[in-house]
């Protein structure tokens, strides 16, 4: 089709994205008339404020932390192909592909989305999720009925359990290890589109 | 508590067994009144009229019995466990009362009569269904659900008729005069899938929303379908065998496109006419709860005349008028019409239930073909599951969500038959139908099967199959909290992608709708208000209003201001239990007796304790803790199953409280960050951007008429409050950008115009409505409680809005104020 062409066209290196996320041509076609949508005013980026617009996040408890997730540390915009990259995260993943033990990691494979989470938790970036990250993070999730004692209470025993090396903190390896049971590609995975 | 009902059922007993032999005696002795009234020979002071008032006393001490009924049923409820559906105890409780009745009358002398059951007890209960339906959701997948309705339901009344004919033909029913014609009859009258049973037996067991709305949508579509082939196999069945060629069929093929399109097309007509008139009732408002009702009927009845589909007008004309008569009402209407609907809805069902039940009690009707219903039974229940599976495999290939296995299963055992098929085989015309009342058994047969036994089943299912995938082991805490913040994270990254389902049509519906239709069915201030975002302020604020109020009285006003710490923390309380008041909220009474018993457990144990058992105790008191606080107090995200329908509660509920609350936390924490944000920012920059926005603003004024000036009005208000920068921030950024449909329709936001010189920021402050700015003036209040206009400037709930989240901290120079990121 016509139009699809030359939206493809207007964005450059779009084969190599497409390689990395592994999205579909019309995938990427949606997703860029998703950005050009946020992008109101056309600049070509997306800023925190054109996220903090999106209805849907205001009222979801860690709206603003997956807004935080768009930008990498230090940068104050988001350009398409970060957009792409990180909404890469979510494609449900491919078990039909052949395994390549050459080629790196797949963004939608279970570990790279695990890693997203824990990123989304681990806010001081230290690569472990301390006892202040959880707290912030449960505290967020959690009705305003609960009180400071309860939620400590909940944040011990919560490392408690995941903490292997008793070092009061959750690694990524713990992380990993206790969500072993979770379908975490059935939980965190949207289809884009058929 | 079991002598209350035993109380209950013992007054029912006792006034029908009162009231049965003696109408009984006084249907006998009318006659003989007629004749001593022309002998009186003195002034009778009082007479007893029976037959003055015999019929609306008949109908209202039915209704009361019905009550009573429901009252023992919820009452036994509590104490079985709710193991059985309420609409499966209120069928037994019909089954005794009918044995009552006819112990005393030898005759069933009431009966669920189609007229009855068609014209005065279905519409009620259609119309509740779609005015509470959730549209969106419905729309979303009104594609599915078409294809359930008519494929599915033609595939059922094809198959079952088809199969019971060649049982019939093969010799497992015995004798019959019948034959292929009225098989089909049959089927088509068996097939369909009954909304009430749907919603009765399904709000008890809380699936996820897209599969209520499959089952729930079918339901009410296939009527179009049902009442087709009803009238096609019907008119077939009078014409005989040998007269059907293919011009009948095909006239049949065309009479299900009249019907179906016909019907929802006067329902649509209807919710115009509806909408029309709640537009025009800002004088009396006290009239505006009635229209609904009025108008809702009239579309069925007027379906009904044309005979066209009337389940299919009335449900259209609720679906679509939903929207705009909220927007148009005065709240204590929509409040009025919500209840009136539930309770309505409720008696109706109440009493539907009740009389399939005392029906049954009738020597009358039965003629038991064991042949025929064990094998009705089997086949509706198999071709539903077949259906079900093989229409699911081919919606799949097209849907963007697919339905998972569960949910197939679910759906195919969600196949409810009820009333509509009791009705319609009532209905059926005994000298051309010789088999009317097998067919009638049968039909009660399968309705109290399906009812019964598949309501009771239906728990357990789903429970087990849930069980069945998740793992066997209890999950832990961690799993627990990750598990909702999946659920998070996904609704939020759904929410980021946009309704990428979504294609350019249902975007130019919606561009569209706004246009032209709002503007004809709704009030202009009614528009305004309309917005998403300031609909939930209005919210928080009449809610804060009425705790403040109630707060106050409590403790006097003084309270607030001695300590903010602990006006707080009992506005809290007390925001709940304002809820309990207003709203019997199940989800409140367990997360009280949690809180309390989590705070006795606590309390109960000393936190200091040197015994090693006390430890352990403790520590698994604080297990138990920590899991029923995650269970009961992490917030649910948009995946959870929100059931949106119930019949018995609506509006304010807990997941809107929780909305509100996590919206506010989330602006809070905006506003904070912004603040940060914005002191490591150069003003000029800011200055200059913002005036650029004002002045698009002010060009486009014109353009989108209501919308735009009341953006402009808010910036202004916004922007002349004090120190509150940040909410003039996240203000603007909700007007100007508020959700994705307004502002994108700014075609000129890239224009530069020149701001006029003269249009300073200083300047542009006293724009603003003096009289605004005057009741700024507010009573000192906490921090935390500011968000509300103790004086109700204006019925528009925005301008109150305007007064919410004012922290009164210093008040800073103008200049910063215009700041903007």
């Amino acid at each position: 089709m016509g139009s699809t062409n030359s939206t493809l066209i207007k964005i450059p290196n779009v084969e190599e994205l497409m390689q990395e996320t592994g999205f579909s041509t019309a995938h990427i076609i949606r997703l860029h008339d998703r950005f050009k949508e946020l992008d109101k005013e056309r600049r070509g980026y997306l800023c925190p404020r054109d996220f903090e617009a999106i209805k849907g996040l205001a009222i979801n408890p860690i709206g603003d932390r997956i807004i935080g997730a768009f930008f990498s540390p230090g940068r104050e915009t988001v350009d398409f192909y970060t957009f792409v990259r990180i909404l890469a995260h979510f494609r449900p993943a491919d078990n039909s592909r052949p395994k390549e033990s050459s080629s790196p990691e797949p963004i939608n494979s279970r570990t790279n989305k695990l890693k997203f989470v824990f990123q989304l938790y681990d806010l001081d970036k230290d690569g472990k999720i301390s006892r202040i990250d959880l707290l912030k993070v449960l505290r967020g999730m959690l009705e305003m009925q609960v009180t400071e004692e309860q939620l400590d209470s909940i944040v011990d025993r919560t490392i408690q359990e995941a903490d292997l090396d008793g070092d009061d903190a959750i690694s990524f390896e713990e992380f990993r290890k206790s969500l072993e049971k979770v379908n975490i590609d059935h939980k965190m995975s949207i289809r884009f589109l058929r | 508590m079991s002598t209350s009902v035993g109380f209950y059922l013992w007054r029912t007993v006792f006034i029908l067994c009162l009231v049965n032999p003696l109408m009984q005696g006084l249907n006998g002795e009318e006659s003989h009144h007629h004749h001593k009234e022309t002998n009186i020979t003195g002034l009778q002071i009082v007479k007893f009229q029976w037959h003055h008032v015999e019929a609306p006393y008949l109908v209202i001490l039915w209704v009361l019995v019905a009550g009573v009924a429901k009252l023992s049923v919820i009452e036994l409820n509590h104490h079985v466990t709710s193991v059985i559906p309420e609409s499966g105890m209120l069928i037994i409780i019909g089954f005794i009362l009918g044995g009552i009745v006819w112990a005393a009358d030898m005759q069933q002398t009431f009966k669920l009569t189609p007229t009855n059951f068609f014209y005065y007890l279905l519409p009620q209960i259609i119309l509740d269904a779609s005015y509470f339906m959730p549209n969106k959701l419905f729309f979303r997948n009104l594609g599915s659900i078409l294809i359930y309705a008519i494929v599915g339901t033609c595939w059922n009344a094809a198959a079952v008729g088809l199969s019971l004919w060649g049982c019939y033909e093969a010799g497992a029913m015995g004798h019959m005069d019948i034959g292929l014609l009225q098989f089909l009859l049959f089927g088509s009258l068996i097939s369909a899938v009954d909304p009430v049973a749907v919603i009765a037996v399904f709000e008890e067991v809380h699936v996820n929303e897209v599969l209520f709305i499959l089952v729930f949508g079918e339901s009410l579509l296939n009527d179009g379908v049902t009442v087709v082939l009803y009238n096609v196999f019907e008119a077939f069945v009078t014409l005989g065998g040998p007269r059907i060629n293919a011009t009948e069929i095909f006239n049949g093929i065309v009479s299900f496109f009249v019907v179906a399109f016909g019907g929802s097309f006067l329902g649509i007509l209807f919710a115009v006419l509806l909408c029309l008139l709640t537009r025009r009732t800002k004088n009396i408002q006290i009239i505006e709860a009635g229209f609904i009702f009025v108008v809702g009927y009239l579309s069925y009845l007027t379906a009904e005349m044309f005979s066209l589909s009337a389940i299919l007008s009335i449900t259209f004309c609720g679906v679509c008028c939903q929207k705009y008569i909220n927007a148009n009402m005065v709240e204590k209407s929509v409040t009025t019409v919500r209840h009136a609907m539930k309770l309505l809805a409720n008696g109706s069902e109440t009493i539907i239930f009740v009389f399939l039940g005392i029906t049954a009690i009738d020597k009358a009707i039965w003629v038991w073909n064991t042949g025929f219903i064990i094998l009705t039974l089997i086949f509706v229940f198999i071709y539903r599951i077949i259906g079900v599976f093989f229409l699911t495999w081919i919606l799949n290939k097209f849907r963007l969500v697919p339905i998972e296995v569960i949910d197939q299963v679910v759906m195919s055992y969600g196949g409810l038959r009820g009333a509509v098929a009791y009705g319609l085989a009532a209905m059926l015309d005994e000298d051309r139908i010789k088999e009317k009342n097998v067919m009638i058994s049968t039909t009660l047969i399968v309705v109290y099967f399906t009812v019964i036994l598949q309501g009771i089943s239906m728990k357990p299912l789903v429970q087990w199959l849930k069980v069945k995938r998740a793992a066997h082991s209890d999950l832990k805490l961690v799993e627990k909290l990750n598990n909702r913040a999946f659920d998070h994270i996904l609704a939020a990254v759904e929410d980021i992608c946009g309704r990428i389902g979504d294609n350019w049509w249902t975007r130019g519906w919606n561009r569209f709708e706004e246009k032209y239709i709002s503007w004809l069915l709704m009030k202009p201030k009614a528009r305004k208000n309309r917005d998403y975002l300031f609909s939930i302020f209005h919210k928080l604020n009449l809610e804060d209003a009425i705790n403040y109020v109630s707060e106050g009285e409590r403790q006097g006003s003084l309270a607030f201001v001695r300590s903010e710490q602990a006006a707080n923390i009992d506005f809290k309380k007390q925001f709940d239990s304002e809820f309990a008041d207003m709203m019997p909220d199940m989800n409140y009474e367990m997360g009280i007796e949690n809180i309390s018993v989590t705070s006795i457990v606590k309390d109960s144990i000393p936190s200091v304790c040197l015994d090693i058992h006390g430890q352990d105790r403790k520590k698994s008191v604080d297990d138990f803790n920590a899991h029923h606080l995650l269970q009961q107090h992490l917030y649910r995200s948009r995946k959870h199953h929100r059931h949106k329908y119930s019949r018995s509660h609506f509006s304010i509920n807990q997941s809107e409280d929780e909305m509100q609350e996590i919206f506010q936390r989330t602006m809070r924490s905006r506003l904070e960050s912004f603040k940060s944000a914005k002191m490591s920012v150069n003003p000029a920059k800011k200055i200059k951007h913002y005036r650029k926005e004002q002045t698009h603003m002010m060009a486009n004024g014109h353009a989108k008429s209501a919308d735009y000036l009341y953006e402009v009005e808010v910036d202004f208000a916004v922007r002349s409050e004090t120190s509150a920068t940040k909410e003039h921030f996240t203000l603007d950024t909700y007007t100007v950008r508020a959700g994705i449909e307004n502002p994108a329709f700014m075609p000129d936001m890239d224009t530069t115009t020149q701001s006029p010189p003269w249009l300073t920021e200083t300047e542009m402050d006293t724009v603003v409505a003096p009289s605004q700015r005057a009741q700024r003036r507010l009573p000192w209040t906490p921090n935390r409680l500011r968000r509300l206009a103790p004086m109700r400037i204006s019925n528009s709930s925005t301008d109150s809005f305007l007064m919410a989240d004012v922290f009164i901290t210093e008040e800073e120079p103008a200049q910063k104020d215009q700041t903007k990121m």
